[in-house]
Parts: C-alpha cells; structure tokens; sequence
C-alpha cells in the first residue's frame, strides 16, 4: 500500500550545505509520525521519480538553494516544461512535467521546500548559517507534514512559509 | 590530427568565445576558442573548471568506509566507485578476486550490470536523444527529455521505465536507493531474495526487447546520414579497455588491453595492478584535469579513449548472443577496421545496454545470487587496487593504509580523466571543421557540446544546486573588445547583449 504523503529531499551529504535536503529528512524521520509519510531521498532529481508520485495526495520536495530569500523558501510547483537543457539533475517542476507526458494525467499537488545554501564543496560539513536554516526548515516541515491537508499547505505556501 | 590547435600563437590579438559551461554533462566544463579576424579558430580548449579533491577527501579514513563514502563521489555513477573501492578493499582483507565467494562475485556483477544498464539508459534516452532525434541544430527548446516525451511517447516512456529499472536492480542488491552497502571488504552484505529475484524477472524480458529496439533505432539513425555520423567529431585514436582473459567484453574484472588506431595489439592482458608501469599522467598549465598516456608510445602519441567505443571495439566478442549479434554489425559497418566515429559511441553504448540486459537475465535464473556464503576473508596487507569498467570507461581506485587501517594515500583515475585528450581533440575537430569562418549562434555551438556529450563525460561530482548551470558566450574582436554576448540562464531562456 502506497503511503499518500511522499517527502522527497535531494543532495549529497558530502558537498557542504548541500546536504540540507536529506538532512531535514532525518529530523523528520526522528520527530514525526510516518504512518502516512514515505521519505525517499537521492542525490539529485531525475526522470524515473516521476514514478514515485503515484498514487499520492501530497508530495513534498526538498532541497537546498544558494538563491533562497530567507531560511527557507514554500511554494506549490506545477509542471513545467524545463526549457533549460542541464537536466543531469531536474527541477521538481520538470519532473512533474515527465509525470504528466507519461500518465497523461496531472501530478498530485506537490510542494518544495527550499533551504538556503551557501557553500557546496567535496568534503564540507554544513555551514554555520545553513545549520540555523536548517533547524528553522526542518521545524516548519514537522508542522506542515502534520496537517496533510492541501488547503493547509496552499495557504502556508501563500505566505511564502 | 587537431593538436595544432591546443596552442595558438599571438593570443593576444586573437578573438575568444566561451561556451561555459557546457550543459547535460555532469559537472561544470568550458570551452573556449580563440578566432583571429577572419573568424578562423585559431586555438580550442575544454577547460575542466572545478578542482574535484577527490584524494584528499579519502584520506585519512579507515578503508572499510570506502565503498559508502566514494559513492558521493559522484551522483551519476555511485556503483561504480562502490565496486571499484570494493574491490581494492578486498585486497587489504587478502583477497583476490579470484577468492571471492561465487555468490558474492556475481551480486557485484549484477549490481554492475544494473548500474550500467540504467546509466546508458539515462545518457542515450535523456540526454544525446534530442540531438539524435530532433538534430544538432534543433531549437533549443527541444533538447531536452521532455521534448522526447512530447513528440516521441513509447520511446520517452521506455527510457523513464528503463532507468527505472536499473535502479531498482540496483536496489534491491544493495539494499538501498542511494548509499547502499552492498559490496563490502571480501564480498557482500546481503544476497537476493527470491521475492526480490521474482520481481525483477517479471521485467526484464522487456527490458531485453526495447534495449534490443534501441540498438535498432541507433543504428537506423546513425546510417541515416553516415557521412555525417562517421564524420562529426571524429578522431583516430588508441583505446583501452579491460577484457576477459579470451578476449571477450568485460565490465567487472579483466586484464587491460590496448589497442591503436589501426587495431593493432599495444598491450594485452595486464594485470591491472601493475598499471603504474604502464599508464603515466600529464599535467598541463591551462586545466586542472590531467592527461592520462601509454607510457610505451609516450606522451605525443600515448592517449586513448576509453567507455563504450573502446570496449565494443577492443573485445573479441560479446559473451551475450543479441548484444554479440549487435557488435556483429557494428564491426560491419566499420570493415572490422577500429570504429573512431565519436558519434558511434552512442551506438555502442546501447550495444552494452542490450547486453547488460541479457546478462541480468542470466544471474537472475543463477541461484548463486541467493546463496549465502558471501565473505571471505584473508591476511591484510596494505596496498589495494581496483579497477572496473564504469559506464564511462575504465575506472581505477588505488589505495594505501597505515597499520591502523586508516588511507594515507588514494589516486583515483576516472573515465573522464583518460578521455581527456580524446574530448579535446573533438572539439578541435569540430571546431576547425564545423564553426571555422562562420557565425557564431547557440545551434551551431551545440555542436561543441554534442561533441562532448557523445564521451557522456562526468566532469564533477554530485553537486545539482540549481541554478549553476548557465551557459556564456562572449565574442570579443580583435582589441579585446566585447562586441557580442549570449547568456543562457538555467532555465533555458537566451537573453542576448550585442554591442556590435
């Protein structure tokens, strides 16, 4: 049975903040009820994870971001046809894009957290500033993930958080 | 040969265009060509601009680390540093690769074969399909998966269901998506269950079909226009490979073979851990990315390209009757003289799809994979060196411990790093042949990057942070001035700033 919130974080552990995805996976693992949550987690988005949204009621990207605003960033995404042609790693939006090519139907309502970023080096531990992100995304995602409700999610996504 | 064009006299007075970086190739690269007034190329280079760290990120850890650590090495091709680090670590525990457990030697190579197999999948159905498909010089908005999806649906749902595959192969053998502990010092962690051996039966026959269709389509496509595909981008080169002691492919372990240009025998059955004896690396001013060369025909004439092109050329045959049957006409198509088309690299990369396919079939019916006898263990010693045929070519792990198990020295020799010259010599020639005393427009510079993407380089490591990834081209005139600009912004959007 295919668990109907899917939390989805993505980057590598070893490259600095980039690390902040998975990272914010691992509070939620030790804080949050996962009766109705599956966390999956990967280096980087590609086309088959288009697959993993199915049958899903709300899905929850996260990733870090050196062009974040503040801490961190909730928005709602849709499919988008990603013009640009580095998709070593997608977007969100473009995998919803693959999703809606080859289901022929519209993604499930989907969400991405941003977590501010600044450094990404091989090696790297997270950065002061990042650590303080992350804490300050990772208490927001515990509160949103639970209340999986859509109006609840647009409506924080209406607020940028 | 374009050697010529590596160094250019009178710089200064030189016009320079960059491509930087170039994009759908993992990792940030940047070509630059210098033109004199007649819009002549007068020097091509691709820069490898990020320094990696690799060695210095191993370092001073204990070696049983090393199969989950080196996987962040790159989020392209973790396996394949997985197995490589495996297999060096197996002889700091004592063993060779000849005393692994059967069980455990052919999970590896199932492992591999599904890291392979959705890899080749991704490069040729994600990323080099909208340029075989739709053209070089195609709009640029369809350049892209979703462009394959859009105009071409069963064969864009084939590569979704394709990688999808291989990751799952990959799954299930390790135990995991991503930082899998599958391959450990003297074998495996786990062996496959049969709930897990039954699933991914029920697929692969399929998965058989559409590789074997693939290989149809590659051809078709690269026959189409044979004067071009033979053409582009096309160098003569040696090439180097691991094969089995037969001569037949080989991915997982073999001796090294190298052969030249015209398909003569330069080295044979070399144990791979003497390779300091017989591969060297240059280092030269201007890149960061070092030039691997066959110490016997020395640096001038030395390098080789390495990955699908070198194995499909270099073996004897195929152990595997399609993916055979494929090189079969492949090696027709070149007279059975070396096949140097760059562009043919593509076709050979399906050629190991098919048979990475069939060769999962063959272990998924071996019941060694679900036997549980998967460790040895021997007397330490403290030099290991592994080496595998990664998706991207021949891939060398080689380290040294202290008696408290710690590395304290690591050198790595990645694929990209051996097809360094073979990437270069490309762009010259694609450079000199194809954007010489013509204008420069986004299309025609593709051509450069399909130049590259045909080696599927993996220039980084697994760094995705959006929005890295824009593409600049600057025109500057003969006084240095800046007469014409094209940025394209990671999400594909061109925003142009002529002054001229």
């Amino acid at each position: 049975m295919v668990k109907t919130v899917l939390l989805f974080g993505y980057g590598n552990l070893s490259r600095g903040d980039d690390a902040l995805g998975p990272l914010l996976l691992e509070y939620v693992e030790s804080h949050c009820n996962l009766e109705q949550i599956e966390i999956l987690s990967d280096f980087q988005l590609q086309i088959e994870h288009a697959l993993d949204l199915e049958d899903r009621s709300l899905v929850l990207f996260v990733d870090a971001s050196v062009s974040c605003a503040g801490a961190f960033d909730f928005a709602a995404i849709e499919p988008s046809r990603d013009k640009s042609y580095t998709t070593h790693a997608m977007s969100p939006a473009a995998v919803l894009d693959v999703y809606q090519s080859i289901k022929k139907q519209m993604p499930p309502p989907c969400f991405l957290l941003s977590i501010k970023a600044e450094k990404l080096e091989l090696g790297e531990g997270l950065s002061p500033q990042a650590k303080h992100n992350l804490d300050q995304a990772s208490h927001f995602a515990a509160r949103l993930l639970q209340q999986p409700d859509i109006k609840v999610w647009l409506q924080q996504a209406s607020h940028g958080r | 040969m374009y050697e010529h064009l590596e160094t250019a006299e009178n710089r200064e007075n030189l016009k320079r265009v960059v491509v930087d970086p170039v994009s759908r190739v993992e990792g940030h690269g940047k070509v630059t060509l210098l033109l004199d007034a007649d819009n002549k190329i007068q020097q091509a280079r691709l820069h490898i601009v990020e320094f990696r760290g690799f060695e210095r990120f191993i370092q001073g850890r204990p070696y049983w680390e090393l199969p989950v650590l080196v996987q962040r090495l790159c989020g392209i091709c973790p396996v394949s540093h997985h197995l490589a680090a495996a297999k060096a670590i197996d002889q700091l525990v004592g063993i060779d690769p000849e005393n692994l457990p059967v069980s455990a030697d052919k999970l590896r190579r199932l492992l591999h074969f599904g890291q392979l197999f959705q890899s080749h999948s991704l490069h040729f159905f994600h990323l080099a399909s909208p340029d075989l498909l739709f053209g070089f010089e195609s709009d640029i908005s369809k350049r892209s998966i979703i462009a394959i999806l859009g105009e071409f649906p069963e064969l864009g749902l084939q590569g979704v269901k394709m990688r999808k595959y291989g990751q799952e192969v990959i799954r299930m053998v390790s135990g995991k998506r991503i930082h899998g502990t599958g391959a450990i010092a003297g074998g495996m962690n786990k062996s496959l269950t049969k709930a897990e051996r039954d699933t991914l039966l029920e697929d692969i026959d399929q998965m058989i079909e559409w590789s074997a269709a693939s290989v149809r389509l590659i051809k078709k496509v690269h026959c189409s226009n044979l004067p071009y595909y033979d053409d582009f981008a096309t160098i003569r080169s040696n090439y180097l490979s691991l094969t089995k002691s037969d001569g037949a492919l080989e991915l997982y372990h073999g001796g090294l073979r190298a052969k030249n240009d015209k398909g003569e025998t330069i080295m044979d059955h070399v144990d791979y851990c003497q390779y300091n004896d017989y591969i060297h690396e240059e280092v030269r001013s201007w890149t960061y990315m070092k030039f691997p060369y066959l110490l016997s025909m020395g640096k001038e004439n030395g390098w080789y390209r390495v990955g699908p092109l070198a194995r499909v050329n270099n073996c004897d045959y195929i152990d595997t009757p399609l993916a055979e049957a494929a090189r079969v006409e492949f090696k027709a198509h070149g007279e059975e003289e070396m096949v140097h088309s760059t562009l043919a690299f593509h076709w050979a990369r399906l050629i190991e799809a098919l048979h990475c396919a069939e060769s999962i079939k063959i272990l998924l019916n071996d019941p060694d994979i679900m036997g549980h006898d998967l460790v040895a263990q021997g007397e330490k010693r403290y030099e290991g060196i592994g080496v595998i045929e990664a998706p991207r070519g021949t891939l060398f792990h080689h380290y040294q411990v202290d008696g408290d198990d710690m590395v304290t020295k690591a050198n790595l020799i990645v694929a990209t790093t051996h097809n360094n010259m073979g990437m270069n010599e490309s762009v010259r020639q694609v450079a000199a042949k194809y954007l010489s005393g013509r204008e420069l427009t986004e299309p025609l510079l593709n051509n450069l990057e399909v130049a590259i993407r045909a080696y599927d380089p993996c220039l980084s490591c697994a760094t995705h942070a959006m929005g890295k990834m824009p593409l600049q081209l600057e025109l500057i005139d003969v006084e240095g001035k800046l007469i014409d600009k094209l940025v394209k912004h990671s999400s594909g959007q061109i925003e142009r700033n002529s002054n001229g």
